[in-house]
């Protein structure tokens, strides 16, 4: 099948007076329909930037980008990959009540259709946040705010869906009931999303397939794929599992092994 | 016992009333302070002259600023000088605030056109505007366009300068996330920079009405022959100290009314978000 995503040999730098600082390094990378990836590496290694190149808000220095099998010069509009991006904030706008903020997306692309507010209606009502929804962003709880930022991020009905670190502003416990709620919420309706966090557990808890990077320039040093034979529903119960352990051994050697080499 | 049958007294606690009449008895306690403050001012400056330990002639005393007071009312003047004086600094305060806006907005959109200005609206900022009065009045005579024209000179680098600032400071990734939403520029514009700039919209104006009517008064100094500015200078000229400082009281009373106007709308625009 063909994949929704490839990278072929993706560099990228940044350039400043002071001289260059190479980010990415001949990334290669595949993501297929309807699966859950996370790519994990050292802080600073250049995962945003990697996000921000798959969703075209920077262009790769070299090498290109595929979506479904087309590169971004090649479609047109209409049959463009949708994406959708969780920034690490929700950035909800405190001027806006929920409702105003999550169809923000729908505004901009001229898309307030009856449909398209029916279904973010549905997703609020899903979500738990119907009766919530003509409050004003600082009136919810931290893991209502991510909540409301994924209906955002939903209500443009994305094909893939980018997340950076977008638990990273939550307390351990909110952290954890909110991670397998987003990641359960996102199995269900079948889209494929790819994850960047910097914690191990995390990934290994959410995702199917773990990418890791290596230090700057990044480039893709292992990839482990994550199996269980229990439902993802529960992430406590995931993480008492002796596979857990496996995969959390398994990566923390490759990480460790990345440190000593610096 | 915590409930209460009644719904339209909701419970309040003995520390609660406690708290409440503390904080009413500290507000009461500081409107006393001021008009007595205010009163104990004009007291002394009246007793002052009266008793002849400053001369009246020069520093009037609050019973000849009445007696003025109502004698301008009678003759209509005090409706003419303040109209004018009014009518010109609500002109240029207008004009500051769209002006300053449009300007800063476009500076925010074009930043190489910001970058290339930026020495010259520093330069213009610092000048001091009284300096360009006397060329004003070549160019525009005497009358209320140049002095309109001083107040907008006033206020409105000031006020650029300051709203590019906060519009460049509102977080980048707010805009991002517009960029991501599949937003242009100036979606980011009109859904991310300007509603998250006005507090600092409304702080600029309070700025800026407080200039426009330094502006005004300089303008109608030098050339006008009408407004408040214009009885200050000729009442100087002619010692009728008591038409100085009864300007200047006019003055004081609606740079007061201006502020809370725009405080009020500061306050609207709280509650409201």
């Amino acid at each position: 099948m063909q994949p929704i995503l490839s990278l072929r040999d993706v560099s990228y730098s940044y350039h400043n007076l002071k001289g260059e600082t190479p980010a990415l390094s001949h990334i290669n990378l595949q993501i297929s329909e309807g699966s859950f990836t996370a790519v994990v590496g050292p802080s600073g290694c250049g995962k945003s930037t990697l996000l921000s190149i798959i969703s075209g808000l920077l262009a790769p220095e070299d090498g290109e980008i595929l979506y479904r099998g087309l590169s971004s010069k090649d479609y047109c509009a209409d049959s463009a990959l949708r994406i959708g991006y969780m920034l690490q904030k929700d950035h909800l706008f405190e001027w806006r009540t929920v409702y105003q903020n999550v169809i923000l997306g729908m505004e901009l692309t001229h898309s307030l259709t009856k449909e398209n507010i029916d279904y973010v209606l549905k997703l609020l009502t899903d979500y738990g946040l119907y009766s919530f929804k003509d409050k004003k962003p600082s009136e919810l709880s931290g893991g209502m705010r991510q909540r409301a930022a994924l209906i955002r991020t939903m209500a443009i009905h994305p094909d893939l869906l980018l997340l950076d670190e977008p638990f990273s502003a939550l307390d351990f416990q909110t952290r954890l009931s909110v991670s397998a709620d987003i990641a359960s919420i996102i199995r269900k309706t079948g889209k494929t999303a790819l994850l960047i966090t910097h914690d191990l557990s995390e990934a290994i808890t959410l995702a199917d397939r773990v990418i890791v990077l290596s230090k700057r320039p990044a480039a893709v040093k292992c990839e482990m794929a994550v199996l269980y034979e229990i439902s993802r529903e529960d992430p406590l119960a995931i993480r008492s599992t002796a596979a857990y352990q496996k995969y959390f051994n398994q990566l923390w050697e490759v990480l460790a092994d990345e440190k000593t080499t610096i | 016992m915590r409930k209460q049958p009644s719904k339209t007294a909701p419970p309040v606690s003995a520390r609660q009333e406690y708290f409440l009449r503390a904080h009413h008895r500290h507000h009461h306690r500081i409107t006393l302070g001021r008009s007595l403050l205010l009163l104990l001012f004009l007291g002394l400056w009246e007793t002052a002259s009266a008793f002849g330990w400053i001369d009246s002639f020069f520093f009037s005393s609050p019973s000849g600023i009445v007696r003025y007071l109502c004698q301008m009312l009678a003759d209509h003047s005090f409706f003419d000088h303040t109209g004018i004086t009014l009518f010109e600094t609500i002109a240029s305060f207008f004009l500051v605030t769209v002006l300053s806006l449009f300007a800063a907005t476009l500076l925010w959109y074009q930043n190489s056109l910001s970058e290339i200005l930026e020495p010259y609206l520093v330069v213009l900022n610092a000048l001091p505007k009284s300096a360009l009065a006397p060329l004003l009045i070549v160019w525009l005579g005497t009358g209320s366009n140049t002095i309109i024209v001083a107040g907008i000179s006033v206020a409105l680098f000031g006020s650029i300068i300051s709203l590019y600032t906060g519009f460049c400071q509102v977080d980048p990734e707010m805009c991002k996330l517009i960029y991501t939403l599949g937003g242009s520029r100036k979606d980011a514009l009109t859904k991310v920079i300007l509603p998250s700039s006005i507090p600092l919209i409304l702080s600029s104006m309070k700025v800026n009405i407080g200039l426009s009517l330094v502006g005004v008064i300089i303008g109608e100094f030098l050339a006008a022959r009408r407004g408040l500015g214009y009885l200050i200078i000729y009442g100087s000229q002619v010692f009728q100290l008591n038409m100085v400082i009864t300007s200047i009281i006019i003055l004081c009373v609606i740079a007061m009314i201006f502020y809370k106007l725009i405080q009020s709308a500061e306050h609207f625009y709280r509650k409201k978000y």
